[in-house]
């Protein structure tokens, strides 16, 4: 268990890094600005040409970015606890499946960004509802019940997603394809979700040590003093909607709220009052990274940052699970 | 001496689970330095019994009071610092070290924002050498047997320091000399700190040794309850068990042997 101490230089690093993240990412691209240069145009407001790309395309771009990566690896962390799993990310529960099926029905009605992210956040809301209602039914709310009905929902979704890609006409499929990635190329202003990073972050931190024990079981929290029916609530409502909101800026963005707080648990142990935080500065330095790389590799073309994010998770986790599995034998 | 308030009382308490119901009507009272040792076969509803008193499932009628206020009236977390429950099984999802794993018992003694304390620490560290598990302090719970797991358990009970422990087969897993050390530890809370204690134990031998009184759980939802001496004898055994037992007398103690 970390001192407060401790935690505070963590996270103190871990802000560093979040800071370097968006400085690069503000760099690098098909102008290439100076770090100097960066500063100079965040700070007095011109710069010619460089400046209005640096202020008006990479810095939303980033800042959403950021805030996305935060978001889902907060949420992945908050579910990880929630259903006593560590193998649970944002999306087991069904809520990028229902935000897919409003995103892409918009596309193919040919909505603008705002209809694709207005229809994506009612499909997210929805498949949250459904599948809270479903576990609650009747009788207890087990982890396990939760766990299946959200995969079943999921899988659902994932069904009428794969019907309305066979359906959709070819000149849709490529945008409909690119948001069920995780695309950042369509964002607008990051405000909305810098605010609601915020506030998901502050709204859990309070409860973090109850966290802790509600990850060791319910009963033993409830045992030791955790009001654990309205906790668990809570918990599945705001990891919800941080998903629903990272989902519709940004597209399912696969593994970063899995890998995530993974590392950081490997990294500092798993106490949720340095975890959550930890986990959002690390998803969001993350994901702006990933991003960058995903509109420079390849340029002028863009890729998917979902797409990138999967292909550096998945060796990472795969070099994670046998180091856990060689370290216990 | 007198009558204390008792830490715990229960009246007219039905318990029952899927249709199937384990007591009537129970009454029970423990008070300070009182211990009681609920006896009964497999399926008997010791278990479910002991988490209605500790306030985990709502009993099917009747009322639970923890030191003369309902559970609903004290709260999950002033409830948590008069009562603490030892699980029967427990399975960890996270790996995390012994002392933090210890350390969780003082949750119900923070406030939201402090951390544990250098005097928190100090108490799990006493209580782990309790139950002579000080050199693991820094092993990850997840390597630890059966046997260490239990007592590590015991040890976070110790650490939140209730008035009352509700102990549901605090001997699994437990080698012999470690079930009497078991024992022999909390006897001597109920002996020079005036704790109370509830347990469940499969052993009438060591229930008749260790615990003042003992409620007995029949299969036919009848329960029986008084003094260890009087209840806890081969004729109400050999009714419980459905198994004649013969009593064997060692000195002062008293084993029952299936006859």
């Amino acid at each position: 268990m970390p001192t407060r101490r401790r935690a505070l230089l963590i996270l103190a690093a871990l802000a560093g890094l979040s800071q370097l993240s968006i400085v690069l990412a503000l760099m690098v691209g098909s102008i290439a600005i100076g770090p100097l240069d960066v500063l100079a145009t965040l700070l007095d407001g011109n710069g010619g040409v460089a400046g209005e790309v640096v202020r008006s395309l990479r810095l939303p771009r980033a800042l959403t970015g950021f805030a996305c990566g935060g978001l889902l690896a907060l949420a992945g962390a908050l579910l990880q606890v929630l259903l006593r799993n560590p193998l649970a990310d944002p999306y087991v529960l069904g809520i990028s499946g229902g935000a897919g099926i409003g995103a892409l029905l918009a596309i193919v009605l040919g909505l603008g960004v705002a209809g694709v992210n207005g229809l994506a956040f009612a499909g997210a809301l929805g498949a949250m509802l459904l599948v809270f209602g479903l576990a609650h039914g009747e009788g207890g709310w087990t982890h396990s019940r939760l766990l299946l009905t959200g995969v079943i929902v999921a899988a659902g979704c994932g069904a009428v997603v794969t019907l309305m890609l066979a359906m959709a006409p070819d000149d849709r499929l490529r945008g409909m394809l690119f948001w069920l990635m995780g695309d950042l190329s369509q964002t607008g202003d990051p405000q909305l979700v810098l605010i609601l990073l915020a506030t998901v972050l502050l709204v859990s931190l309070p409860f973090a040590r109850e966290l802790n024990l509600l990850a060791r079981g319910a009963d033993v929290a409830q045992a030791l003093g955790v009001a654990v029916r309205p906790l668990r609530r809570g918990v599945y409502l705001v990891a919800s909607l941080a998903t629903a909101a990272a989902v519709t800026h940004a597209g399912a963005i696969g593994f970063i709220g899995l890998i995530v707080p993974h590392l950081v648990r490997l990294a500092t142990g798993n106490d949720q009052r340095l975890l959550l935080p930890a986990s959002v500065l690390a998803g969001g330095s993350l994901l702006v990274i990933a991003d960058t790389l995903a509109r420079t590799i390849l340029a002028p073309q863009q890729l998917p940052v979902g797409v990138l994010t999967a292909l550096i998770g998945v060796p990472v986790f795969l070099f994670l699970l046998t180091r856990g599995a060689a370290g216990r034998g | 001496m007198d009558h204390p308030q008792p830490v715990l009382f229960a009246r007219g308490l039905r318990v029952g689970i899927a249709g199937r119901t384990f007591c009537r009507d129970l009454a029970l009272s423990v008070r300070p330095g009182e211990s009681l040792a609920i006896l009964g076969r497999n399926g008997a509803g010791k278990s479910t019994l002991l988490s209605v008193l500790a306030g985990l499932r709502a009993p099917d009628a009747g009322e639970v009071c923890l030191a003369g206020s309902s559970y609903a009236q004290l709260g999950a977390r002033r409830s948590a610092r008069i009562r603490g429950w030892l699980p029967q099984s427990r399975s960890e999802a996270f790996s995390s070290t012994v002392l933090e794993t210890a350390l969780i018992g003082r949750h119900p003694h923070l406030d939201r924002w402090d951390w544990e304390s250098d005097a928190d620490a100090r108490k799990a560290r006493q209580a782990l050498a309790a139950v002579g598990l000080a050199e693991l302090a820094q092993r990850d719970v997840q390597t630890l047997s059966g046997g260490e797991r239990q007592r590590l358990a015991i040890a976070t009970l110790l650490t939140q320091a209730p008035q009352l422990y509700l102990l549901d087969e605090p001997l699994a897993h437990l080698d012999l000399n470690h079930q009497i050390a078991t024992l022999e530890l909390f006897a001597a809370l109920n002996r020079d700190q005036q704790m109370a204690s509830v347990m469940v134990l499969h052993e009438p031998g060591l229930a008749a040794r260790f615990c003042s009184r003992a409620l007995l759980l029949f299969d036919d939802g009848t329960t029986l309850q008084g003094s260890s001496d009087e209840v806890i004898s081969s004729d109400s055994l050999s009714r419980l068990y459905g198994y004649p037992l013969r009593e064997v007398g060692v000195g002062e103690l008293r084993w029952f042997m299936p006859a």
